[in-house]
């Protein structure tokens, strides 16, 4: 399929990427030129072959049942552009 | 349990209920941080680095909740994975720092099960599992802080969930309710999650959909968030009647989300304020898929206390009890403590009828729990016990159980203060007997006739003579000897 | 002066323990040559005030005889690696003004080890990029010109300002990462000695996420002992990240004697690529000759699947940063562009927030990833990744290492970027097969193009045994013997 304009636009909002309108046709030609150029991929047989996983052969560790951090919210609060009594903000979400 | 329908104008229609209940795990540390996940913290307080997702932050998963996953995936009776893996759920939200959940998708740690619930009428049915899953809980947003906007606080953020999903088994909102009862119960039992509805340490989402019966699945609509057991059999029933009513105006149902809203009676859609979701799931590349042995598994199943189900049968089997008193007994374990303790000191029938009426009359009445109950399982089997070598009536006992319900004070106690220990000296309840024959000699005279009714009145004249205290067994006898000799 | 900034990492190292010279001296040089090498761009932000602090102290402990593994030695930080109360912008507008409160693993092991910082170094946006032109703080200059041509050249990318400062003189060695070849490219196309080891080796705790099953960091030095110097400083076992490998850090440094002697080199013929420059192809050449000179044994083998590694890597990169730039939304750090809802406050952010490149791969991968598109591109990606990790399995049961030029081409002109992003992408076509299948490799510097541009050759190895890879390098090195200098340099 052809990554076309609306697709383009689709994923955009998908991404919470504002594209100018102007810039989705050009947008559109390039995603698709990569798109396309992937697509070699279909002539590789994969039959059979597990996806990997990792790169590291090494089982997942377990953390014990600590507390070890948090106790700061200054600190996660500080580089926040409107935090506010040490809560973060958005702009008003209507539930 | 007889069939549940509903009536419509075109005749009968079944309910389809499936459910997706959240249990946060019962941890110190969240799922992948080392940030604390008690209750009721200051703003952000309880908030590390990863999650607060600072560029880089990578996650480490806390072993405990997979202990406690395994766990409740046995006690779920559930084929058990030793391998999973984690996924990216993405979505962009104010309460999501990450912009995706880590969750897990097509390779859960838990698959399928089955647990046996426990209807009204006594009867039991089992519903398949589908899953379970563990994944991170989202922060929470808070909208009355400020006119324009919108205060987050990620204390929540990250803390871990197990996500159970049932099978689509349930056909009636009280199964519905019964499921939600014996999950709750048994994550209690074992400890994986508190169950603590109230503070959403568990709420549910109830899939319902109707059709006629015999007929295929109708559409669903999911009902979110639900966090009392009683909201889910009011919401199952609520839900069904507006697609009944819809369908049969010749409308059609929508796959949607939908909110119970408890106050107004009433299900409503949440579709405007929800996007078309693409969550373009894969597994997290910061993390290794999850991995444990056999031994491992043997070990959760071995920390594992009796459960429900298996204790209920033990209750039926060695105390004598139906099936109704034991789930009654065993839903909740503080109560099938308490109730085993109780036994010990008397007739094991007569200690459930104790402890689910008479105790349970007065918890409800004073607003108590079996925790806080002011007599404990050792004094209501004191009480029990001198039912059983009859040093009181069972008329006696229900008042000395208001009095140590009120003061908290021993049975053995009060009756000695009190003196309202039974009297089983023959001598002096002959005496009593005597003076009551003597007494009334009309009474004598019709019961000689042929009223032989009349015993009870005598009985109940020898007792009040004697202030409760006589033996009512030693009581009949007498009169009987006397007034038939 | 300029014989201070003329000293490699390791000689500086020496001359600091003997007291020959103090880290104040040293960093002070370097704090000039930062200055001085501004026109290059490579710096994004200069901490001279902390390197002159940090310089004291080594002082004071190699006084005290206490000097750790690069006491007093001055290094500069790619803008990757979060700094703590440092800015740290990962070349990216989004990240406007975000002081990190922690320090990367890494830069954490290397001031452990008594290093010095000297600043943030420029890079491609959010590391994605092989000219370093996608940085929100403008393009990095190569400091090396060809010969009789002013025109200005790319660093190549993404660690474009480390490449550039290191081989300038602008710092004594500099961190990199490389998700495709972000370390090994530039290090090629600006003379230098580019490191990246084995996929687990060194934490990525604290580096700003591009392509999390890809990342890894590593040194960038001016040779081959420095590199081996500079990894055992930065690599270890980090419980804070789950793919971070429980093993030994061996002492790298001792790996580098014993010579290629009976070494197994393999040389694989589908890096023979269609266009590839007579310069490069006679490097090539070149390099196996010494190779076998010093009595390595050289095997032809075969990795047959390595066409497709671009593409794959073209899925599998974008769509994990798809979702590791989720978080970049504009609500706990850094830029916000407001809006009146919440979407419209996302939307805003990261439509300006983010520049063009990063948006492209941030589409791309968002595409493939979307309903209906997963098994097709990322699933299909992941095991084409597997059979290209199964190809070097095979050839390492043949040879020890791998021989192969580091890249296609010499540094280009900055305005002779492809306009095409595939075409662009093809930089990265010899150092991509490495990063998906999690493996280490060095590109080395070693001869210069017919217009005197600096051109690397690259050695890959088996996961962990950078020592290996690292004693080849120091053969390759020594039979090339580089010392080929860029125009500019600082100082």
């Amino acid at each position: 399929m052809a990554l076309d304009k609306q697709t383009v636009a689709k994923v955009a909002h998908l991404a919470r990427i504002k594209v100018p309108e102007a810039r989705l046709e050009s947008l559109a030609g390039e995603l698709d030129g990569i798109v396309n150029w992937v697509e070699q991929l279909g002539e590789v047989d994969v039959d059979g072959v597990a996806p990997m996983t990792s790169a590291v052969e090494t089982g997942l560790r377990w953390r014990e049942d600590v507390v070890d951090d948090g106790g700061y919210a200054e600190k996660v609060t500080a580089n926040a552009p409107d935090a506010q009594m040490n809560f973060y903000t958005t702009p008003k979400v209507v539930e | 349990m007889a069939e549940y329908r509903l009536k419509g104008e075109t005749g009968e229609w079944e309910v389809v209920i499936g459910l997706e209940v959240h249990a946060q795990v019962t941890s110190q540390a969240k799922l992948f941080s080392g940030a604390a996940t008690a209750f009721g913290a200051d703003p952000n307080a309880q908030v590390s680095l990863v999650d607060a997702a600072m560029p880089g932050m990578l996650p480490v998963i806390n072993g405990e909740c997979v202990r406690q996953a395994v766990r409740t995936g046995l006690a779920l009776n559930a084929a058990i994975n030793k391998v999973s893996v984690f996924s990216r759920k993405n979505y962009f939200y104010a309460d999501l720092p990450q912009g995706y959940q880590i969750s897990q998708y097509d390779q859960p740690i838990v698959g399928e099960g089955e647990i046996e619930i426990d209807l009204p009428d006594g009867s039991t049915k089992t519903v398949g599992i589908e899953r379970l899953h563990l994944e991170q809980d989202a922060g929470k947003s808070m909208h009355d802080q400020h006119p324009k906007k919108s205060f987050i606080d990620l204390n929540r953020s990250g803390v871990a969930l197990m996500e159970i999903v049932s099978k689509p088994d349930m056909r009636s909102p009280d199964e519905a309710a019964a499921y939600v009862s014996a999950l709750r119960s048994i994550v209690r039992y074992i400890g994986s999650c508190d169950g603590n509805m109230a503070e959403g340490s568990m709420r549910a989402d109830v899939n319902v959909s109707v059709r006629k019966p015999g007929e295929p699945y109708g559409t669903r609509a999911e009902l979110k968030n639900i966090n009392s057991v009683r909201f889910v059999r009011q919401a199952v029933e609520i839900e069904a009647l507006r697609q009944i009513e819809i369908l049969e105006n010749g409308g059609t149902v929508d796959q949607e989300t939908r909110l119970f809203d408890p106050t107004k009676g009433e299900t409503r859609s949440m579709r405007n304020k929800e996007e078309a979701h693409d969550y373009r799931y894969f597994p997290d590349p910061d993390l290794l898929p999850l991995e444990f042995d056999d031994a491992f598994v043997e070990a959760c199943r071995d920390s594992l206390p009796e459960l429900p189900a298996e204790k209920k049968k033990r209750f039926m089997e060695s105390y004598g009890l139906s099936g109704y008193d034991a789930s009654v007994l065993v839903a909740d374990w503080e109560i099938a403590a308490y109730y085993e303790e109780v036994a010990k000191h008397g007739d094991p029938k007569q200690a459930a009828n104790w402890v689910t009426v008479e105790l349970f009359g007065r918890l409800n009445k004073a607003d108590k729990t079996i925790a806080d109950s002011p007599v404990s399982a050792e004094s209501l089997g004191e009480l029990l016990a001198l039912m059983a070598d009859a040093t009181i009536s069972g008329k006696i006992a229900k008042d000395v159980f208001d009095e140590m319900f009120e003061t908290g004070r021993g049975a053995k106690a009060i009756v000695e203060e009190k003196g309202l220990k039974q009297i089983t000296d023959t001598g002096a309840i002959e005496a009593i007997v005597d003076q009551v024959i003597a007494d009334n000699p009309g009474q004598v005279e019709q019961y000689q006739g042929g009223k032989t009714g009349l015993i009870g009145w005598f009985v109940g004249q020898v007792m009040k003579a004697s202030q409760g205290k006589a033996n009512p067994q030693t009581v009949n006898e007498l009169l009987k000897q006397k007034l038939d000799g | 002066m300029t014989d201070l900034l003329d000293l490699t990492l390791t000689d500086a190292r020496d001359k600091l323990v003997a007291r020959e010279i103090s880290s104040v001296e040293l960093t002070d040089a370097y704090i000039k040559a930062v200055e001085a090498a501004r026109p290059l761009n490579c710096y994004i932000t200069e901490t001279a005030e902390r390197a002159r602090e940090m310089a004291e102290a080594s002082d004071r402990r190699l006084k005290d005889g206490k000097a750790g593994a690069l006491e007093g030695l001055p290094l500069g930080i790619k803008d990757l690696f979060c700094t703590e109360d440092v800015l740290t912008t990962a070349g990216s507008h989004i990240l406007d003004g975000f002081k990190p409160p922690y320090e990367s693993t890494v830069t954490r092991n290397l001031w452990d080890a008594g290093a010095v910082m000297l600043g943030k170094l420029n890079l491609d946006e959010f590391a994605m990029g092989s000219a370093n032109l996608t940085s929100h703080y403008g393009p990095v200059k190569n400091p090396w010109k060809r010969q009789g041509d002013d025109k200005d050249l790319v660093p190549g990318g993404s660690s474009g300002g480390s490449a550039a400062a290191v081989a300038a003189r602008a710092c004594l060695a500099a961190t990199g990462t490389d998700t495709g070849g972000s370390i090994r490219q530039p290090a090629a196309f600006t003379g230098i000695v580019g490191l990246k080891p084995s996929y687990g080796r060194c934490s990525r705790w604290g580096i700003v996420a591009f392509a999390s099953s890809l990342d890894q960091a590593g040194p960038m030095t001016r040779t081959v002992r420095d590199a081996a110097l500079m990894l055992g400083a930065m690599a270890g076992f980090d419980p804070k990240d789950s793919t971070s490998v429980d093993r030994p850090v061996p002492n790298y440094e001792a790996a580098l004697d014993g010579g290629v002697k009976g070494l197994k080199v393999g040389v694989p013929k589908e890096y023979r690529v269609d266009g590839m420059p007579e310069a490069i192809q006679q490097l090539w050449d070149q390099g196996v000759a010494w190779l076998k000179d010093q009595g390595a044994e050289i095997v032809d083998v075969s990795l047959p699947h390595t066409k497709y590694a671009l593409p794959a890597y073209y899925i599998v990169a974008p769509a994990e940063a798809s979702s590791n730039l989720a978080r970049y939304d504009g609500v706990r750090y850094g830029l916000r562009v407001d809006g009146d809802s919440l979407i419209e406050m996302y939307e805003n952010s990261r439509g300006e927030g983010f520049g063009e490149e990063v948006k492209r791969r941030v589409l791309i991968g968002t595409y493939v990833l979307s309903a209906g598109y997963y098994d097709a591109y990322y699933l299909k990606a992941q095991k084409v990744r597997t059979r290209i990790a199964e190809d070097f399995a095979k050839a390492y049961q043949q040879c020890d290492v791998l021989l192969t030029p580091a890249t296609p081409s010499a540094a280009f002109g900055i305005d002779e970027e492809p306009s095409d992003p595939v075409q662009m992408y093809l930089n990265d076509v010899f150092t991509v097969p490495a990063n998906l299948a999690g493996l280490p490799g060095i590109s080395v510097p070693a001869g210069t193009d017919d217009q005197g541009l600096p051109l690397g050759l690259q050695i890959l190895g088996r996961a962990f045994d950078e020592e290996t890879v690292l004693r080849a390098a120091y053969a390759l090195e020594q039979a090339a013997g580089f010392t080929g200098r860029p125009q500019f340099q600082a100082g």
